[in-house]
């Protein structure tokens, strides 16, 4: 049987001011996985990221999503940035901020309805906060912000998610709260894709993995790569976890 | 009042308008002193435009330093992308350089027309009047009415109807790029509006109090709410408000009506910045005073739940174990017996059950930091409020 990829990167590198910050990475992320990205800082787990979701714009090589360029697919694939890229004080409310996940289907100029206003209360119901709607956004705990990055795009229904580190700054409860979403959304048939730093829960919560440190060190299922050895060519250090069966 | 004067606070309002609406965006994309850099950098486009057109009132002169305005933003964005210098020092010495330009050719080329430096750094409203739009003999009232009217009509439409594409692009700028609003679209929309309505705000008020008109009344509004369209509403409406009481400021007091609009605006704005009910600076130290005292309590009932021994709780010791001044320990006792938190026997403190449970609940939260738990705290106590 043949295995349908969501993503596919062909030799893409990226660069800052002429230094490379991803190198040649070829990567094929099958349809339906939850994967982790892990790596050491500045390994390029977010310029990854960036560079699928087209905001970054490469040197060489290119990201196809389903087979075709971003642009074309827009609409298939969700964000959730890092809580930090954007201003908390916004003169804005959670609810409102969860319906501009439904601005990429509207397109430009139109305008969101009661039926957006709906999807996005369903949204957060999921995770929890619906009883937060009208509260203003800087008036949330950290948990809570992401939370509500989260709804924003469980309101895009989308086929693919990414996720710049979710679990960030968040508590156990939220932690929790996020990854059994997550794991209903793998099983809804979507495929997630998470930059990730707990090593330890790596294996708990997820069953595909990246190693990236610049270049791609490995991908694969969890089960399969998930070991020792890939970890210190990874992080560069002699690394141990104990892998939980 | 006569028709004159109800020109003036005319073209005065409708210039506060055309300000504040993309000052406020301007505010929120913390890009308030790219405004300052367009209102100076549009000189040597509006000199251009004169010495093509050879009329001052041609809508060329309008268009070509709207153009002039976006080139700043360009050049200052394209300095500051190369990481050499950083983006304020790139505002710096981009406007100075252009407006400097446009100083040389009205010195050289233009001393016979009124484009005076005087007249482009601090306008004057108080002539606009005279200078009427006439078609086939008709009065149609002061050209820079028709001017500045136009910009404020096309400047609600166009927020009316890229409303959600500003907001979104301007709260989460990626997220915008992923859902396929061009950033870069949007972003220069605004700067070539933001630069239109410096050109047509210019005449009346002049290149320096332009900037308070955008900047003061989105400040004051964004104090002074948490929503945006509500925000919007308000920097309209101090901007309006300042463009009369300063109209009736500069008429009492004869001077200039920028000036006094200007004026207006700070004044306002200080009260704003001190008052305003929630943001405000001495609600702020209100609210910071009052979490002192109450982490002051929390710390003082944590010591008497960890002590049962009679010499750490004694009244007149207290003040020595947690190290304390007379006033402080006198304000923390009062407002726990106050909220019935503890009780006072032969000079002994003890807490009340209630005051048990409070502190509880108050190391739940602390060792916790659940949410969940703040929340259910909100409701039950003040030490967690806001």
């Amino acid at each position: 049987m043949e295995t349908k990829y969501a993503i596919t990167v062909d030799d893409l590198t990226v660069a800052y001011n002429y230094k490379p910050v991803l190198w040649d990475i070829d990567l094929a992320i099958p349809e339906g996985v939850l994967m982790a990205i892990v790596g050491p800082n500045g390994a390029g787990k977010s310029t990854l990221i960036k560079s699928i979701l087209g905001i970054i714009k490469p040197i060489a090589g290119s990201v196809k999503i389903f087979g075709k360029p971003y642009k074309k697919q827009f609409k298939e694939v969700a964000y959730v940035p890092q809580k930090g890229s954007v201003d908390w004080d916004f003169p804005t409310t959670a609810l409102d901020v969860v319906m501009m996940g439904t601005y990429g289907s509207l397109g430009w100029v139109k305008r969101p309805g009661q039926k957006e206003k709906k999807a996005a209360l369903e949204a957060l119901e999921k995770v929890g906060m619906l009883s937060f709607k009208s509260r203003q956004i800087s008036q949330l705990s950290g948990g809570q912000q992401q939370r509500i990055f989260l709804a924003r795009a469980l309101v895009q229904n989308a086929s693919i998610y990414l996720m710049d580190e979710p679990f960030q700054g968040v508590d156990a409860t939220t932690e929790k709260a996020i990854i059994n979403i997550l794991k209903e959304l793998r099983k809804a048939g979507k495929t997630l894709i998470v930059v990730h730093h707990d090593l330890q829960t790596v294996p708990e919560y997820f069953d595909w993995v990246t190693f990236l440190n610049v270049k791609k060190i490995a991908t694969g299922p969890v089960k399969d790569i998930f070991n020792d050895g890939n970890l210190t060519k990874t992080y560069g250090i002699n690394y141990k976890v104990s892998v939980q069966e | 009042m006569s028709s004159a004067q109800l020109e003036i606070q005319l073209i005065a309002c409708l210039v506060a308008i055309a300000c504040a609406i993309p000052g406020t965006f301007l505010v929120l994309r913390k890009m308030a002193m790219i405004s300052d850099a367009i209102s100076h950098s549009i000189l040597p486009g509006l000199v251009i435009g004169f010495f093509l057109t050879e009329d001052l009132n041609s809508p060329w002169l309008i268009l070509l330093a709207a153009v002039a305005g976006v080139i700043t933003v360009v050049l200052v964005e394209y300095i500051q992308k190369t990481g050499l210098v950083k983006e304020d020092t790139a505002i710096g010495f981009v406007f100075p350089a252009l407006f400097s330009i446009g100083v040389i050719l009205i010195a050289k080329n233009a001393n016979d027309v009124h484009l005076d430096v005087d007249a482009v750094l601090l306008g004057e409203l108080a002539f606009a009047p005279f200078d009427r739009l006439l078609v086939n003999g008709v009065d149609l009232g002061a050209k820079s009415l028709w001017v500045i009217g136009s910009i404020v009509v096309v400047t609600l439409i166009l927020l009316v109807t890229f409303f959600k594409e500003l907001k979104v692009s301007t709260f989460d700028k990626q997220l915008a790029a992923t859902l396929g609003f061009s950033p870069l679209v949007i972003h220069y929309g605004l700067m070539s509006i933001a630069s239109v309505t410096t050109v047509g705000a210019f005449d009346a008020v002049g290149a320096i109090l332009v900037v308070a008109l955008m900047i003061a009344p989105a400040a004051m509004a964004y104090l002074l709410t948490n929503n945006l369209k509500k925000m919007l509403v308000i920097a309209v409406f101090a901007g309006v408000a300042s463009a009369i009481i300063g109209y009736w400021v500069a008429h009492y007091l004869d001077a200039s009506i920028a000036g006094s609009m200007t004026t207006v605006l700070g004044v306002l704005f200080l009260l704003v910045y001190l008052f305003a009910p929630s943001k405000g600076l001495i609600s702020v130290l209100f609210r910071q005073k009052r979490q002192q005292v109450e982490v002051y309590l929390l710390t003082f009932m944590l010591h008497l739940q960890n002590h049962s021994e009679e010499s750490e709780r004694h009244i007149n010791h207290l003040s020595e174990h947690i190290n304390w001044g007379k006033m402080q320990s006198k304000t923390v006792l009062d407002l726990a017996l106050k909220n019935n938190m503890i009780v006072i026997n032969n000079n002994i403190i003890s807490l009340t059950e209630k005051g048990q449970g409070f502190t509880n609940k108050a190391i739940d939260y602390i060792t916790t930091n659940s949410a969940v738990a703040i929340e259910k705290m909100k409701e039950d106590f003040f030490l967690f409020r806001g």
